[in-house]
């Protein structure tokens, strides 16, 4: 089944273009991986995704993103938001306490009930394999939390509001080796219920978690292919020059 | 509902914002509406040019020339005093001064700028009015000296503060440049920071003029309050503000008297607005 | 003869520092003289009691209520409207026309002297609206008068607010109004608080938009409603200082140096807020 299906999307910040005419599919519960050197417009393609970019007010955009056939610019922004997760490229907790900072999307989606609240925080938690490290310091600060334990926190806040996708954006450019794995395997796990795309420069992670994995380069989508296939035999030259470290 | 909710608030926002331009407009309409009345009796010319003040004689003559002639008096004297010394503090402040005493000599500086007018206006009234009086041999102390004096160093926190910011603007490079030529600390603040600076410094001139233009209390408690065109810095003065401060008690709302003093306000009011608007002019032009 | 740069360093640094010490001298000189002679008028008669003889002795205290109704007054009429205006500022507000009109209108409100908002208040409030010289008239001209602390203070409040905790807001879903309202403005309180008590500060000393506008020259009593006239402080002392004669000297400094720490107490839990707050940052 299609999540998202992009067609012929191109976006400009002022005269720069960031996005060259990119059409792709993203397949119901696949990990689809998006690499490509700095400037290759992947980030940017994260946020046409949630409509973070409306933020952007130098930003203009043409062609189409469609979310299960509906054309997400004629949705309601908030819904989109709520329907697609995002988790930063830091660690961003808000200043509130553990439970608060996952409380709080649920919160502003009217949910009032105490009890339901509380379910949804220890299932969210649960769900990002951070619950047994947290459950006796809920109401402390999050920034308390180690940096890994704060990005997984992030994961579950995203978590509680009930997404459909999660956009990951170089989630862990932050985080040692052993944080990484930790999140690498949430992730993992959490496709079986989720539609994830994560933006990532690290190649490696691509291989080790990506269903597919898709190239960008300077704006422009030069292939999406199985995992395996693009870091056995890529078709693309550009490509194989990327993965082995030519440049980027 | 909550879309609602929301939407009037992002209203009540907008107006919130709004309401700084709304007072501008209604201050400057309401100072008009009272003020223009006067000149259906008093030609502006006669009014702006007119060398008597004597708003309660009969018939009355409402010339606002001394009051002008005493408030740029007392303003000259307070900017020849204030400049020099306020921008050699910004630079000490923001050169020389050690770490340690920087925040002490900063937050000196702040409090003089909490001190109310009208205390600073008493103090001048029982300490500075007698100085001037003796060293100078005067009759009375209370002359346009006193009031210059006293604005110079009321003017002093906001010519300070902003000099500091327009000195601490100049990128850090200019200076590295000059010290890699061998130049001295103090060239260097001379040559190249001072220069730099300049239009920022300029802008804190300005809104220290301004702020000596508008005062008040203290200036009515210490010039001496003689409506007379001044013939010397040693003579009593009265200024514009004085004037409204002083005589708005007893004038009768509708009066001729009463227009009067509400056009000298439309006089104060462009003013102000003039020297802000291009002291921020001065501001923008240092930050691009 | 070879002019020494090292020298001429040293000569210009001196005057530096001596132009420096020709103004922070004479701010210490004033504060220990008014706290110095002022100090022994301070008894709890002079707190609570009324003018007496001309206002020649007895106390303050019509003033020190007077000047707190007229600070509370004009606080509630400002902070609302200067908190959403710079919530408008920093939020919502383009880069057009219309901000920059908006920013050179606040700069002119901070500057336009204040006699000129006595004119206005009198105009307005107390002859257009016919509230008479009373605490609303007064409490409104002052109130007006202190937004601008109020708004540059609260925006610059906001704007330190990280850009990142409204993203992550607006991904989770979070409309603008409720990310303003659950994240910006708490986490923008401090410095709200700050600009707030510096508006209360300058709403207390100031003495020129009252003078027409609620300022009674002799009310030895309390008022009784908002309608009504009050005595405030920085305007007890100048009547004191100038317009009645043979005052004892020490009720001039007592009431000085009353109005002075009111004013100061207020700046240093201002200062004192955006200490701790540097601090306790955490982001």
């Amino acid at each position: 089944m299609v999540k998202f299906d992009i067609q012929n999307l191109s976006i400009w910040f002022k005269e720069a273009q960031a996005l060259k005419d990119v059409t792709m599919q993203v397949e119901a519960h696949e990990i689809l991986s998006v690499i490509g050197p700095s400037n290759s417009g992947k980030t940017t393609f994260l946020r046409t995704l949630n409509r973070l970019n409306d933020l952007e007010l130098s930003l203009r955009m043409q062609g189409f993103v469609y979310f299960e056939g509906k054309d997400i610019r004629t949705m309601d922004v908030e819904l989109v938001r709520k329907k697609m997760g995002m988790v930063f490229a830091l660690p961003l907790p808000l200043p509130l306490s553990i439970f608060d900072n996952v409380a709080y999307g649920v919160r502003m989606h009217g949910e009032h009930n105490k009890k339901k609240i509380i379910q949804a925080v220890q299932e969210a938690l649960q769900q990002a394999y951070i619950w047994d490290e947290v459950k006796d310091r809920l109401s402390e600060s999050a920034f308390k939390l180690s940096g890994g334990q704060q990005q997984r926190l992030c994961i579950a806040r995203t978590l509680a509001v009930g997404p459909e996708v999660i956009l990951f954006d170089e989630p862990c450019s932050g985080l040692d080796p052993i944080s990484t794995a930790k999140v690498e395997e949430t992730m993992l796990k959490l496709k079986e219920q989720y539609t994830i795309v994560l933006v990532t420069n690290n190649v490696k992670q691509a291989a080790r978690v990506g269903d597919r994995t898709a190239f960008f380069l300077m704006g422009e989508l030069i292939e999406l292919e199985k995992t395996d296939k693009i870091f056995t035999s890529p078709a693309q030259a550009r490509t194989n020059d990327y993965i082995s470290g030519k440049f980027g | 509902m909550r879309k609602i909710k929301e939407f009037i608030f992002e209203r009540l926002i907008l107006f919130s914002g709004l309401a700084s331009v709304f007072f501008v407009l209604l201050i400057f309409f309401f100072l008009l509406k009272e003020g223009l009345a006067v000149f259906k009796t008093v030609p502006i010319g006669d009014f702006l040019a007119g060398k008597n003040w004597y708003p309660i004689s009969d018939p009355a003559q409402l010339g606002i020339l001394p009051l002008i002639l005493g408030s740029l008096m007392v303003t000259l004297g307070a900017t020849i005093i204030s400049v020099p010394i306020g921008t050699a503090c910004a630079v000490y402040i923001a050169e020389v001064a050690p770490e340690k005493i920087k925040n002490f000599l900063k937050s000196g500086i702040e409090l003089l700028a909490a001190i109310p007018s009208v205390v600073l206006g008493f103090i001048g009234m029982v300490t500075l009015v007698p100085w001037v009086k003796k060293i100078f041999h005067l009759p009375t102390g209370l002359t346009a000296l006193s009031g210059s004096i006293m604005l110079a160093f009321m003017a002093m926190p906001t010519i300070v503060s902003i000099a500091e910011d327009a000195l601490y603007s100049v990128p850090k490079s200019y200076k590295e440049g000059a010290f890699a030529l061998g130049a001295t600390h103090w060239q260097t603040i001379w040559r190249v920071l001072l220069p730099s600076a300049s239009s920022g410094i300029l802008a804190a001139v300005m809104l220290g003029i301004g702020r000596v233009i508008g005062e008040t209390m203290a200036v009515m408690m210490i010039t001496g309050n003689a409506a007379r065109i001044p013939q010397s810095i040693l003579q009593p003065v009265r200024t514009l503000t004085a004037t409204i401060a002083a005589e708005m008690g007893e004038a009768v709302v509708g009066s001729e008297h009463y227009f009067a003093l509400f056009a000298i306000g439309i006089v104060l009011f462009v003013f102000s607005f003039a020297i802000n608007v291009t002291a921020e002019l001065f501001l923008h032009k240092d930050k691009r | 003869m070879k002019r020494n740069p090292y020298r001429t360093q040293r000569i210009a640094f001196f005057f530096l520092l001596l132009a420096t010490l020709l103004i922070v001298v004479p701010v210490g000189l004033i504060i220990v003289a008014i706290i110095q002679k002022g100090l022994p008028a301070i008894t709890w008669e002079f707190l609570s009691d009324v003018p007496r003889r001309g206002m020649r002795s007895g106390g303050i205290f019509p003033a020190v209520v007077g000047t707190l109704y007229l600070v509370s007054g004009s606080i509630l009429f400002a902070l609302p409207i200067g908190v959403l205006a710079a919530i408008y500022l920093s939020e919502y507000a383009k880069q057009n026309m219309l901000t920059r009109i908006i920013k050179l209108a606040i700069v002119n409100l901070a500057g336009v002297p204040s006699v000129v908002y006595g004119l206005f208040g009198l105009a307005l409030f107390v002859v257009f609206f016919k509230f008479g010289a009373s605490i609303l008239s007064g409490s409104l001209t002052l109130g007006i008068m202190i937004l601008p602390i109020i708004i540059t203070t609260s925006r610059e409040a906001l704007e330190s607010v990280p850009y990142s905790f409204r993203e992550v807001s607006l991904s989770l879903g979070a409309s603008k109004w409720q990310t303003i309202r659950h994240i910006v403005l708490p986490n923008a309180i401090p410095g709200i608080l700050t600009g707030t008590i510096l508006g209360l500060g300058r709403a207390a000393g100031e003495t020129a938009p009252i003078l027409f506008t609620v300022a009674a020259f002799y009310l030895p009593r309390l008022p009784k409603s908002i309608f009504d006239q009050a005595m405030a402080l920085p305007y007890h002392l100048y009547v004191i200082s100038t317009q009645v004669p043979n005052v004892d000297e020490k009720i001039r400094y007592g009431t000085a140096l009353v109005l002075l720490t009111m004013v100061l107490f207020m700046n240093l839990i201002a200062i004192i807020i955006r200490a701790k707050l540097r601090k306790r940052k955490k982001w």
